[in-house]
Protein backbone atom coordinates (compact mmCIF):
# COMPACT_ATOMS: atom_id res chain seq x y z
CA UNK A 1 0.00 0.00 0.00
CA UNK A 2 2.73 2.39 -1.12
CA UNK A 3 0.14 5.37 -2.38
CA UNK A 4 -1.61 4.90 1.03
CA UNK A 5 1.77 5.92 2.55
CA UNK A 6 2.23 8.78 0.32
CA UNK A 7 -0.75 10.63 0.36
CA UNK A 8 -0.49 10.46 4.47
CA UNK A 9 2.86 12.16 4.09
CA UNK A 10 1.08 14.68 1.77
CA UNK A 11 -1.53 15.05 4.55
CA UNK A 12 0.98 15.46 6.86
CA UNK A 13 2.32 18.36 5.75
CA UNK A 14 -1.06 20.09 6.62
CA UNK A 15 -0.52 18.92 10.38
CA UNK A 16 1.08 22.88 10.76
CA UNK A 17 -1.37 24.55 12.21
CA UNK A 18 -0.11 27.75 10.01
CA UNK A 19 -0.06 25.86 6.96
CA UNK A 20 -3.94 24.77 7.10
CA UNK A 21 -5.27 28.34 7.26
CA UNK A 22 -2.83 28.84 4.83
CA UNK A 23 -3.86 25.57 2.80
CA UNK A 24 -7.63 26.90 3.56
CA UNK A 25 -7.12 30.36 2.74
CA UNK A 26 -5.60 29.90 -0.99
CA UNK A 27 -7.83 26.40 -1.70
CA UNK A 28 -11.30 28.67 -0.97
CA UNK A 29 -10.59 31.41 -3.54
CA UNK A 30 -11.58 31.85 -6.78
CA UNK A 31 -8.42 33.51 -8.12
CA UNK A 32 -4.36 32.53 -8.15
CA UNK A 33 -3.31 34.07 -4.59
CA UNK A 34 0.16 35.96 -4.33
CA UNK A 35 2.36 35.65 -0.87
CA UNK A 36 1.35 38.86 -0.01
CA UNK A 37 -2.40 38.41 0.00
CA UNK A 38 -2.24 35.17 2.07
CA UNK A 39 0.14 36.60 4.80
CA UNK A 40 -2.69 39.09 5.14
CA UNK A 41 -5.68 36.87 4.99
CA UNK A 42 -3.75 34.67 7.88
CA UNK A 43 -2.49 37.67 9.59
CA UNK A 44 1.14 36.30 9.74
CA UNK A 45 4.37 37.71 8.25
CA UNK A 46 5.17 37.94 4.64
CA UNK A 47 8.61 35.45 4.75
CA UNK A 48 6.45 33.26 7.02
CA UNK A 49 3.63 32.92 4.51
CA UNK A 50 6.07 32.63 1.78
CA UNK A 51 8.00 29.48 3.50
CA UNK A 52 4.83 27.45 4.49
CA UNK A 53 2.96 28.22 0.60
CA UNK A 54 6.54 26.63 -0.55
CA UNK A 55 6.00 23.52 1.92
CA UNK A 56 2.56 23.06 0.22
CA UNK A 57 3.41 23.51 -3.06
CA UNK A 58 6.83 20.65 -2.16
CA UNK A 59 3.95 18.30 -1.14
CA UNK A 60 1.35 19.08 -4.62
CA UNK A 61 -1.03 20.37 -2.52
CA UNK A 62 -1.41 23.77 -3.88
CA UNK A 63 0.27 24.90 -7.77
CA UNK A 64 2.49 28.12 -8.29
CA UNK A 65 2.62 29.83 -11.25
CA UNK A 66 4.61 32.87 -12.03
CA UNK A 67 3.15 35.95 -13.24
CA UNK A 68 3.62 39.74 -13.50
CA UNK A 69 1.14 41.93 -11.61
CA UNK A 70 2.16 44.98 -13.17
CA UNK A 71 1.58 44.44 -16.49
CA UNK A 72 4.64 45.49 -17.89
CA UNK A 73 7.34 43.15 -19.57
CA UNK A 74 10.85 43.34 -20.95
CA UNK A 75 13.87 44.53 -18.53
CA UNK A 76 13.11 46.44 -15.82
CA UNK A 77 9.41 45.26 -15.63
CA UNK A 78 10.76 43.32 -12.42
CA UNK A 79 10.60 39.45 -11.17
CA UNK A 80 7.14 38.13 -11.65
CA UNK A 81 5.24 37.15 -9.29
CA UNK A 82 4.73 33.90 -7.51
CA UNK A 83 1.60 33.00 -7.12
CA UNK A 84 -0.59 29.88 -5.68
CA UNK A 85 -3.90 28.03 -6.42
CA UNK A 86 -5.37 24.95 -5.46
CA UNK A 87 -3.58 21.62 -6.72
CA UNK A 88 -5.85 19.60 -9.34
CA UNK A 89 -4.73 16.05 -7.61
CA UNK A 90 -6.69 14.48 -4.54
CA UNK A 91 -5.21 12.80 -1.78
CA UNK A 92 -6.75 10.34 0.64
CA UNK A 93 -6.11 8.62 3.87
CA UNK A 94 -7.52 5.74 5.18
CA UNK A 95 -5.96 3.87 8.05
CA UNK A 96 -6.13 0.90 7.97
CA UNK A 97 -5.90 0.94 4.35
CA UNK A 98 -10.10 0.60 3.12
CA UNK A 99 -10.55 1.16 -1.00
CA UNK A 100 -14.14 2.62 -1.46
CA UNK A 101 -13.26 4.76 -4.80
CA UNK A 102 -12.87 1.02 -6.11
CA UNK A 103 -15.90 0.03 -4.97
CA UNK A 104 -17.75 3.40 -6.01
CA UNK A 105 -16.68 3.04 -9.55
CA UNK A 106 -17.80 -0.41 -9.66
CA UNK A 107 -21.33 0.45 -8.53
CA UNK A 108 -21.25 3.05 -10.74
CA UNK A 109 -20.45 1.32 -13.63
CA UNK A 110 -23.30 -1.59 -12.77
CA UNK A 111 -25.43 0.99 -12.35
CA UNK A 112 -24.94 2.53 -15.63
CA UNK A 113 -25.00 -1.02 -17.23
CA UNK A 114 -28.00 -2.12 -16.03
CA UNK A 115 -29.70 1.58 -16.28
CA UNK A 116 -30.76 2.22 -12.97
CA UNK A 117 -30.41 5.66 -13.40
CA UNK A 118 -33.94 6.83 -12.24
CA UNK A 119 -33.57 4.57 -8.97
CA UNK A 120 -29.86 5.99 -7.66
CA UNK A 121 -31.54 9.25 -8.18
CA UNK A 122 -34.36 8.10 -5.98
CA UNK A 123 -32.20 7.04 -3.17
CA UNK A 124 -29.78 9.83 -3.76
CA UNK A 125 -32.90 12.40 -3.49
CA UNK A 126 -33.96 10.53 0.20
CA UNK A 127 -30.30 10.28 1.41
CA UNK A 128 -29.74 14.09 0.57
CA UNK A 129 -33.53 14.77 2.33
CA UNK A 130 -32.01 12.91 5.64
CA UNK A 131 -29.06 15.74 5.30
CA UNK A 132 -31.01 18.49 5.16
CA UNK A 133 -33.66 17.85 8.30
CA UNK A 134 -30.64 17.11 10.58
CA UNK A 135 -29.25 20.82 9.10
CA UNK A 136 -32.49 21.96 9.63
CA UNK A 137 -32.34 20.02 13.40
CA UNK A 138 -29.01 21.77 13.92
CA UNK A 139 -30.07 25.25 13.01
CA UNK A 140 -32.89 25.17 14.96
CA UNK A 141 -31.11 24.65 17.91
CA UNK A 142 -28.55 27.39 17.68
CA UNK A 143 -31.46 29.64 16.86
CA UNK A 144 -33.62 28.66 20.17
CA UNK A 145 -34.31 31.80 21.70
CA UNK A 146 -33.41 34.11 19.01
CA UNK A 147 -36.09 36.99 18.28
CA UNK A 148 -38.90 35.57 15.87
CA UNK A 149 -37.59 36.73 12.30
CA UNK A 150 -39.08 38.80 9.86
CA UNK A 151 -39.48 37.52 5.85
CA UNK A 152 -36.32 39.35 4.97
CA UNK A 153 -34.84 37.59 7.81
CA UNK A 154 -35.84 33.88 6.66
CA UNK A 155 -34.69 34.57 3.56
CA UNK A 156 -31.33 35.00 5.04
CA UNK A 157 -31.83 32.23 7.52
CA UNK A 158 -32.77 29.82 4.32
CA UNK A 159 -29.21 30.67 2.71
CA UNK A 160 -27.26 30.54 5.34
CA UNK A 161 -28.66 27.06 6.79
CA UNK A 162 -28.13 25.83 2.88
CA UNK A 163 -24.36 27.18 2.70
CA UNK A 164 -24.14 25.53 6.63
CA UNK A 165 -25.36 22.43 5.07
CA UNK A 166 -23.48 22.32 1.77
CA UNK A 167 -20.21 23.29 3.63
CA UNK A 168 -21.01 19.94 5.50
CA UNK A 169 -20.95 17.89 2.73
CA UNK A 170 -17.80 18.94 1.17
CA UNK A 171 -19.02 20.89 -1.19
CA UNK A 172 -17.62 24.40 -0.49
CA UNK A 173 -20.51 26.92 -1.28
CA UNK A 174 -19.84 30.32 -2.46
CA UNK A 175 -22.33 33.26 -3.04
CA UNK A 176 -22.18 34.52 -6.96
CA UNK A 177 -24.84 37.13 -6.99
CA UNK A 178 -28.49 35.67 -6.35
CA UNK A 179 -26.67 32.03 -7.10
CA UNK A 180 -24.82 29.30 -4.11
CA UNK A 181 -21.89 27.68 -6.74
CA UNK A 182 -19.78 24.99 -5.45
CA UNK A 183 -16.18 25.38 -5.72
CA UNK A 184 -15.63 21.47 -4.67
CA UNK A 185 -17.62 18.46 -6.40
CA UNK A 186 -17.35 15.61 -3.80
CA UNK A 187 -17.81 13.00 -6.70
CA UNK A 188 -15.25 14.45 -8.91
CA UNK A 189 -13.06 11.01 -10.00
CA UNK A 190 -16.73 9.25 -10.01
CA UNK A 191 -18.02 12.43 -11.80
CA UNK A 192 -15.25 12.21 -14.59
CA UNK A 193 -15.91 8.56 -15.45
CA UNK A 194 -19.60 8.54 -15.37
CA UNK A 195 -20.89 12.13 -16.09
CA UNK A 196 -24.65 11.82 -16.40
CA UNK A 197 -24.38 9.40 -14.19
CA UNK A 198 -23.00 11.29 -11.05
CA UNK A 199 -23.73 14.38 -12.03
CA UNK A 200 -27.56 13.12 -11.94
CA UNK A 201 -26.84 11.21 -8.69
CA UNK A 202 -25.52 14.64 -7.76
CA UNK A 203 -28.32 16.96 -8.62
CA UNK A 204 -30.91 14.61 -6.90
CA UNK A 205 -28.68 14.71 -3.64
CA UNK A 206 -28.97 18.57 -3.45
CA UNK A 207 -32.61 18.72 -4.12
CA UNK A 208 -33.42 16.26 -1.33
CA UNK A 209 -30.68 18.29 0.69
CA UNK A 210 -32.87 21.75 -0.71
CA UNK A 211 -36.06 19.45 0.34
CA UNK A 212 -35.37 18.62 3.75
CA UNK A 213 -33.64 21.54 5.09
CA UNK A 214 -36.99 22.95 4.16
CA UNK A 215 -35.45 25.99 2.33
CA UNK A 216 -37.61 27.68 -0.01
CA UNK A 217 -37.21 30.30 -2.90
CA UNK A 218 -34.18 27.84 -4.06
CA UNK A 219 -33.73 24.95 -6.46
CA UNK A 220 -30.72 23.34 -8.02
CA UNK A 221 -29.89 22.59 -11.85
CA UNK A 222 -27.17 21.52 -13.82
CA UNK A 223 -24.86 24.26 -15.04
CA UNK A 224 -21.10 22.63 -15.08
CA UNK A 225 -18.49 24.87 -14.90
CA UNK A 226 -15.11 24.49 -15.49
CA UNK A 227 -13.03 22.93 -12.24
CA UNK A 228 -16.21 23.37 -10.28
CA UNK A 229 -19.37 21.48 -9.09
CA UNK A 230 -21.53 20.86 -11.83
CA UNK A 231 -24.78 21.79 -9.92
CA UNK A 232 -25.66 25.87 -8.94
CA UNK A 233 -28.56 26.41 -6.61
CA UNK A 234 -30.56 29.23 -7.82
CA UNK A 235 -33.51 31.61 -6.69
CA UNK A 236 -36.33 29.68 -8.06
CA UNK A 237 -38.63 33.16 -7.40
CA UNK A 238 -38.44 35.05 -10.65
CA UNK A 239 -36.28 38.00 -10.42
CA UNK A 240 -38.85 39.73 -7.54
CA UNK A 241 -36.10 42.20 -6.31
CA UNK B 1 -7.63 16.15 -21.50
CA UNK B 2 -7.22 13.08 -22.79
CA UNK B 3 -4.77 10.32 -23.21
CA UNK B 4 -5.36 7.27 -25.16
CA UNK B 5 -3.54 4.36 -26.72
CA UNK B 6 -1.16 5.84 -29.44
CA UNK B 7 0.59 8.57 -27.62
CA UNK B 8 -2.36 11.14 -28.63
CA UNK B 9 -2.31 13.77 -26.27
CA UNK B 10 -5.71 16.08 -26.85
CA UNK B 11 -8.44 15.78 -28.62
CA UNK B 12 -7.74 17.54 -31.71
CA UNK B 13 -5.95 15.45 -34.54
CA UNK B 14 -4.78 17.88 -37.46
CA UNK B 15 -6.51 16.57 -41.00
CA UNK B 16 -9.37 15.23 -39.02
CA UNK B 17 -12.68 15.67 -37.46
CA UNK B 18 -14.41 13.23 -34.95
CA UNK B 19 -18.09 11.83 -36.39
CA UNK B 20 -20.54 10.31 -33.93
CA UNK B 21 -23.38 8.37 -33.99
CA UNK B 22 -26.22 8.08 -31.33
CA UNK B 23 -28.85 5.35 -31.27
CA UNK B 24 -32.01 4.89 -29.25
CA UNK B 25 -35.05 2.56 -28.39
CA UNK B 26 -37.91 5.20 -27.55
CA UNK B 27 -40.15 4.25 -24.90
CA UNK B 28 -43.15 5.04 -27.26
CA UNK B 29 -43.94 7.27 -30.82
CA UNK B 30 -42.74 10.57 -31.09
CA UNK B 31 -46.14 12.39 -30.34
CA UNK B 32 -47.24 10.00 -27.37
CA UNK B 33 -47.44 11.49 -23.50
CA UNK B 34 -43.96 9.55 -22.31
CA UNK B 35 -41.74 11.10 -25.41
CA UNK B 36 -43.84 14.63 -24.48
CA UNK B 37 -40.23 16.04 -22.18
CA UNK B 38 -37.89 14.47 -24.82
CA UNK B 39 -39.48 16.29 -28.70
CA UNK B 40 -39.94 19.42 -26.58
CA UNK B 41 -36.59 19.47 -25.71
CA UNK B 42 -34.61 17.86 -28.87
CA UNK B 43 -34.84 21.67 -30.97
CA UNK B 44 -33.70 23.60 -28.11
CA UNK B 45 -30.80 21.17 -27.49
CA UNK B 46 -29.86 20.75 -30.86
CA UNK B 47 -29.19 24.68 -31.54
CA UNK B 48 -27.02 24.77 -28.75
CA UNK B 49 -25.08 21.85 -30.02
CA UNK B 50 -25.00 24.26 -33.71
CA UNK B 51 -23.65 26.93 -31.95
CA UNK B 52 -21.22 24.79 -29.36
CA UNK B 53 -17.43 25.54 -30.25
CA UNK B 54 -16.52 22.88 -32.26
CA UNK B 55 -19.59 21.82 -33.92
CA UNK B 56 -18.99 21.14 -37.59
CA UNK B 57 -21.96 19.21 -39.04
CA UNK B 58 -24.95 17.32 -37.94
CA UNK B 59 -26.59 14.54 -39.88
CA UNK B 60 -30.08 14.43 -40.77
CA UNK B 61 -31.23 11.12 -41.89
CA UNK B 62 -32.41 8.47 -40.20
CA UNK B 63 -32.51 6.92 -36.60
CA UNK B 64 -30.80 9.20 -34.32
CA UNK B 65 -28.72 11.98 -33.56
CA UNK B 66 -25.32 11.89 -35.61
CA UNK B 67 -22.83 14.93 -36.30
CA UNK B 68 -19.44 15.89 -36.47
CA UNK B 69 -17.00 17.80 -34.62
CA UNK B 70 -13.83 19.49 -34.60
CA UNK B 71 -11.99 17.68 -31.83
CA UNK B 72 -12.96 14.90 -29.46
CA UNK B 73 -12.81 17.55 -26.59
CA UNK B 74 -15.55 19.28 -27.88
CA UNK B 75 -17.84 16.87 -28.34
CA UNK B 76 -17.21 16.16 -24.86
CA UNK B 77 -17.53 19.48 -23.49
CA UNK B 78 -20.70 19.67 -25.31
CA UNK B 79 -21.92 16.38 -24.28
CA UNK B 80 -21.44 16.15 -20.50
CA UNK B 81 -20.41 19.88 -19.58
CA UNK B 82 -23.52 22.10 -21.31
CA UNK B 83 -26.23 22.43 -18.80
CA UNK B 84 -29.41 21.69 -20.91
CA UNK B 85 -27.58 18.81 -22.42
CA UNK B 86 -26.24 17.06 -19.91
CA UNK B 87 -29.79 17.64 -18.18
CA UNK B 88 -31.15 15.59 -21.07
CA UNK B 89 -28.47 13.03 -20.78
CA UNK B 90 -29.68 12.63 -16.79
CA UNK B 91 -33.31 12.26 -17.98
CA UNK B 92 -32.85 9.63 -21.12
CA UNK B 93 -34.35 6.83 -19.37
CA UNK B 94 -37.23 8.16 -18.95
CA UNK B 95 -37.48 8.68 -22.75
CA UNK B 96 -35.40 5.50 -23.58
CA UNK B 97 -34.73 1.75 -22.92
CA UNK B 98 -31.69 1.04 -21.63
CA UNK B 99 -29.57 -1.04 -24.52
CA UNK B 100 -27.39 -3.69 -23.69
CA UNK B 101 -25.66 -3.01 -26.69
CA UNK B 102 -23.17 -0.17 -27.56
CA UNK B 103 -25.34 3.02 -28.53
CA UNK B 104 -22.91 5.63 -28.69
CA UNK B 105 -20.19 4.84 -31.61
CA UNK B 106 -17.18 7.89 -32.18
CA UNK B 107 -14.80 7.50 -35.53
CA UNK B 108 -12.62 10.45 -37.09
CA UNK B 109 -12.96 10.93 -40.66
CA UNK B 110 -10.69 13.43 -42.76
CA UNK B 111 -11.33 17.01 -42.36
CA UNK B 112 -14.47 17.59 -44.91
CA UNK B 113 -16.10 14.25 -45.03
CA UNK B 114 -19.81 14.08 -44.30
CA UNK B 115 -20.62 10.40 -43.24
CA UNK B 116 -23.67 8.57 -44.36
CA UNK B 117 -26.23 6.99 -42.14
CA UNK B 118 -24.59 3.58 -43.81
CA UNK B 119 -21.16 4.66 -42.79
CA UNK B 120 -22.06 5.71 -39.52
CA UNK B 121 -24.22 2.50 -38.81
CA UNK B 122 -20.66 0.27 -40.35
CA UNK B 123 -18.93 1.95 -37.73
CA UNK B 124 -21.72 1.06 -34.81
CA UNK B 125 -21.84 -2.69 -35.98
CA UNK B 126 -17.85 -3.02 -36.03
CA UNK B 127 -17.71 -1.22 -32.77
CA UNK B 128 -20.47 -3.93 -31.83
CA UNK B 129 -18.57 -6.67 -33.10
CA UNK B 130 -15.25 -6.41 -32.12
CA UNK B 131 -15.10 -3.55 -29.13
CA UNK B 132 -13.35 -0.26 -29.38
CA UNK B 133 -10.56 0.68 -31.50
CA UNK B 134 -9.00 3.35 -34.22
CA UNK B 135 -11.96 2.48 -36.45
CA UNK B 136 -14.64 3.01 -34.01
CA UNK B 137 -14.63 3.71 -30.10
CA UNK B 138 -16.07 5.39 -27.10
CA UNK B 139 -15.56 8.20 -24.90
CA UNK B 140 -14.39 6.11 -21.98
CA UNK B 141 -11.82 4.18 -24.75
CA UNK B 142 -10.72 6.40 -27.23
CA UNK B 143 -8.36 5.95 -29.83
CA UNK B 144 -6.08 7.98 -32.32
CA UNK B 145 -6.55 7.90 -35.79
CA UNK B 146 -4.88 4.99 -37.53
CA UNK B 147 -1.51 5.88 -39.14
CA UNK B 148 -1.91 6.03 -43.00
CA UNK B 149 -0.14 2.95 -44.34
CA UNK B 150 -2.78 0.82 -41.87
CA UNK B 151 -5.67 3.19 -42.86
CA UNK B 152 -5.74 1.06 -46.71
CA UNK B 153 -5.51 -2.16 -44.97
CA UNK B 154 -8.51 -1.13 -42.64
CA UNK B 155 -10.46 0.44 -44.87
CA UNK B 156 -10.39 -2.87 -47.20
CA UNK B 157 -11.32 -4.80 -43.97
CA UNK B 158 -14.27 -2.86 -43.30
CA UNK B 159 -16.12 -3.83 -46.84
Amino acid sequence: MGRVVSDLGVIAVLGDPVRRRLYDYVTAQDHEVSRGEAAAATGIQRPLAAFHLDRLAEAGLVEVTFRRTTGRSGPGAGRPAKLYRRAAGEHQVSVPPRDYRGAAELLAGVVDMIGGEQELQRAARSRGAAAGRSALRNAAETEQGSRPAGARDAEAGDRDRLTGALAEQGYQPYPDGPEIRLRNCPFHALADRYPPLICGMNLALLEGLIEGAAVTGMAARLDPRPDECCVVMTSSKNNEH
Amino acid sequence: MTHWPGGWSDGRVTGYQLAQLNVGRPRGPVESAVMAGFMSRIEPVNALADAAPGFVWRLQDGDGPGAVWESLDALRDFVYRNGPHLDFMRRRREWFHRMAEQHLVLWWVPAGHRPDLDEALHRLDLLRRQGPGPLAFTFREPFGPLAAESRSRAAASLR
